[in-house]
């Protein structure tokens, strides 16, 4: 089967007219989040109730990805009237369908002038709660592969490349590398076999929006792929996604064989003569397989250990051909760039940040979930307009971002604004997105100790300075938290963090220590009174005075 | 890393006869799904523990064997990532996120309950078999932190007592 664009845009329109044929349309967010709090129950319980009243030519009930709010889980969207439910049990059911066309069911109404939904701006998850993540034509009804046809039929691969440049997208997997670069190294290779690589190993803990993409809008990432394939001139796609995320595989397989049915991969897209197959790989929990070169190890069947580079996967990677890999969220952003044009994406964000980022707001905040804002949003709006600030009236201590490999931001840098570069300015790293908010009741020295454990645990012991730093730094922490450390050990602790950040092999090692480094920076008196007065400032830490 | 080794007092009959154990039918499929190649070592090692529970040794030999990869490099791979055990779990599993999110919204003192309360560790299972505790990196949940899995569904807002309570009535 081969489509052109008259097919798609027929499957569009039926689509759109089925939607249109119903009065009432409630979207039942059946992401991880809301699933794990009984959102399945609930769809069925309402799917059963609109039958048992014989309205199901009137209402619609669908499950939807991601709404974002995880926090008010399960979540309900009303199409008519834009309104959310929160907390619905199935007790509820009843209610809201005889609320429908009526004034809506007060006791479970999210307030509707809540900055959580208004602030936000949405490209990446512009789909993410709208459509039903199991059906392809839901996704071509929202324009969906549209901008691979157009990339196609209409574009040489150099315009293609064009674009991505001209949008000044860079890498959301956490680095920053500019796509356009990176897709136009890639294509100048001279080799008959290139690979594409989607990273979905979302190691980073804290972080849920690659899972989200995936388990909420499966085929935005398929397409951003293939045209990223016919950019660079690849006809082979892996997508390496954690085995953690049972969900997202399940969604992603069906996606693929959707696609692979409609002629949408395979051989010939379009009448074409570029040719595209997708495979899914699995993770096995390796946080260094986040790493590229790692990574590549992993899907080759081995050891996920990286190597140095140069060479880069870009001109030497997966079974030694030409590799491009990205980030989820980097091919999220490409069909709306190619159907919108590199200009329209330039125009949102910072001068070197250009675009959306999607953040995962979780810790001590009222409003934990997904949110997507532009580049360049100052971290106090994000923390108290959309986060909704911190609970229980505590007081704001930091905020983390970028996982073990980023650093903790305090409060005075609230008003920097969110990009790149302003978070590498003070020590931390954009990473994949994670923000985790602490409270006064965080110690942070426990928290660097944490993260440190983490990067301990997880180094994969190729090079010493990681395998044997971590272990070395860990140590001093565990003895500055149990109040037996000196003046001496502190000494040697950044002397160690100066080590292992300038001598290792990869990204894993020369970012674990980036947590202490921030943390000493900013929070040193909570060091200090840990080896001086024995004493955890938060409380957090049972100290040797405590105990004794 | 982790340091593991197989227990083969437990070893099943399948061990002895691999070929003609049911379990081992999608483990096969999986390896001539890749006709066989190396590279598909990860994938046929998740179908192995899909299928057993954890990679039995004597599994780990046939797969070494079909997809010509040195045993040594079976083992490698088995013990580099953490998803994959080699000792049998318990009658249930509970999985208890130790993610950012969850750490600060307070699974240490849960995992403290737990050993306290139950006497297993990370990676543990009781002696009588019936209940395995494992720690999870990120479970990806963190807008419920902190949260967990019971026998493969996920629960989030946990706390001390109703974590407790949960496995009580497994045993």
């Amino acid at each position: 089967m081969t489509l052109n664009i008259e097919d798609l845009h027929q499957i569009a329109k039926i689509e759109q007219d089925t939607q249109q044929g119903f009065q009432h349309r409630i979207n039942v967010c059946v992401a991880a989040g809301c699933l794990s709090c009984g959102s399945g129950v609930v769809k069925d319980a309402l799917a059963r109730e609109v039958g048992k009243r014989g309205l199901d030519n009137w209402c619609q009930v669908k499950g939807v990805g991601c709404l974002g709010l995880c926090t008010a889980g399960p979540l309900i969207a009303l199409e008519v009237g834009g309104r959310f439910y929160q907390g619905v049990k199935v007790a509820d059911v009843a209610d809201i369908v005889e609320a429908l066309g009526a004034s809506p069911v007060d006791r479970l109404l999210y307030p509707d002038d809540s900055a959580f939904f208004q602030r936000q701006l949405r490209i990446v998850t512009e789909n993410c709660g709208r459509i039903d993540p199991e059906r392809i034509e839901e996704y071509i009804a929202e324009s969906g592969y549209e901008g691979l046809y157009l990339a196609l039929t209409q574009m040489t691969r150099q315009e293609v490349l064009g674009q991505v440049t001209e949008s000044g997208l860079r890498g959301r997997g956490g680095a920053g590398f500019p796509t356009g670069l990176k897709w136009t190294t890639v294509a100048k290779t001279v080799d008959s076999t290139k690979f594409v690589i989607c990273n979905a190993d979302e190691g980073d803990p804290g972080a849920f929006m690659d899972r989200s993409v995936l388990e909420s809008d499966p085929h935005r990432v398929i397409e951003g792929m293939a045209v990223a394939g016919y950019a660079t001139g690849a006809s082979q796609g892996f997508i390496y996604v954690r085995a953690e995320y049972p969900l997202a595989v399940k969604r992603v397989r069906m996606a693929l064989s959707q696609a692979e049915r409609m002629g949408i991969l395979g051989n010939n897209i379009f009448n074409t003569n570029f040719s595209f197959n997708i495979k899914v790989r699995l993770g096995a929990g390796a946080f260094v397989c986040g790493e590229e070169t790692a990574l590549i190890a992993s899907i080759e069947g081995r050891m996920g250990r990286p190597r140095p580079r140069p060479p880069f996967p870009a001109e030497y990677g997966l079974w030694e051909h030409p590799t491009l890999i990205n980030n989820v969220e980097t091919f999220a952003n490409i069909p709306p760039i190619i159907r919108h044009g590199g200009k329209w994406f330039a125009g949102i964000g910072t001068e070197k940040s250009k675009g959306t980022k999607v953040f995962a707001l979780a810790g001590k905040i009222v409003n934990t979930g997904l949110i997507e804002v532009p580049m360049g949003m100052p971290l106090r709006e994000i923390v108290y307009e959309i986060g909704g600030g911190i609970p229980e009236g505590k007081r704001f201590k930091a905020v983390q971002t970028g996982g073990p490999s980023g650093g903790c931001i305090p409060q005075q840098f609230l008003d920097m604004p969110v990009d790149y570069d302003s978070l590498m300015q003070v020590g931390s790293i954009m990473g994949s997105g994670g923000m985790i908010v602490m409270d006064e009741s965080s110690c942070m020295v426990d928290v660097a100790k944490f993260f440190m454990e983490f990067c301990m645990s997880e180094s994969c012991g190729k090079c010493a300075p990681c395998r044997v730093g971590t272990r070395q730094i860990y140590d001093i922490l565990c003895k500055i938290t149990a109040g037996g450390a000196t003046t001496e050990d502190l000494a040697t602790l950044e002397d160690l963090c100066d080590l292992v950040k300038h001598t290792s092999l990869c990204g894993l090692g020369q970012s674990a220590p980036n947590p202490v480094l921030t943390t000493l920076n900013y929070f040193r008196d909570e060091y200090l009174a840990h080896i001086h007065d024995k004493k955890c400032l938060a409380g957090a830490c049972k100290t040797a005075k405590e105990v004794s | 890393m982790k340091e593991e080794s197989a227990t083969p007092e437990r070893k099943s009959a399948s061990a002895k006869q691999p070929p003609e154990d049911h379990r081992l039918r999608m483990v096969n499929r999986t390896m001539q799904l890749y006709r066989n190649q190396s590279h598909a070592l990860i994938e046929t090692l998740h179908a192995v523990q899909e299928s057993f529970g954890y990679l039995e040794e004597g599994v780990l030999k046939h797969v070494a064997g079909t997809l010509r990869v040195p045993l040594s490099r079976v083992y490698a791979v088995a013990t580099f990532y953490h998803s994959f055990t080699l000792k049998p779990p318990g009658e249930h599993t509970c999985v208890i996120c130790m993610g950012t999110a969850c750490y600060i919204g307070g699974s240490g003192a849960i995992l403290g309950d737990i050993k306290e309360k139950v006497g297993i560790g990370s990676g543990e299972t009781t002696p009588d078999g019936k209940v395995s505790l494992l720690v999870a990196r990120c479970l990806g949940s963190c807008g419920l932190a902190p949260a967990g899995v019971f026998d493969g569904e996920v629960a989030g807002k946990l706390s001390p007592d109703n974590v407790i309570d949960k496995i009580g009535r497994w045993r």
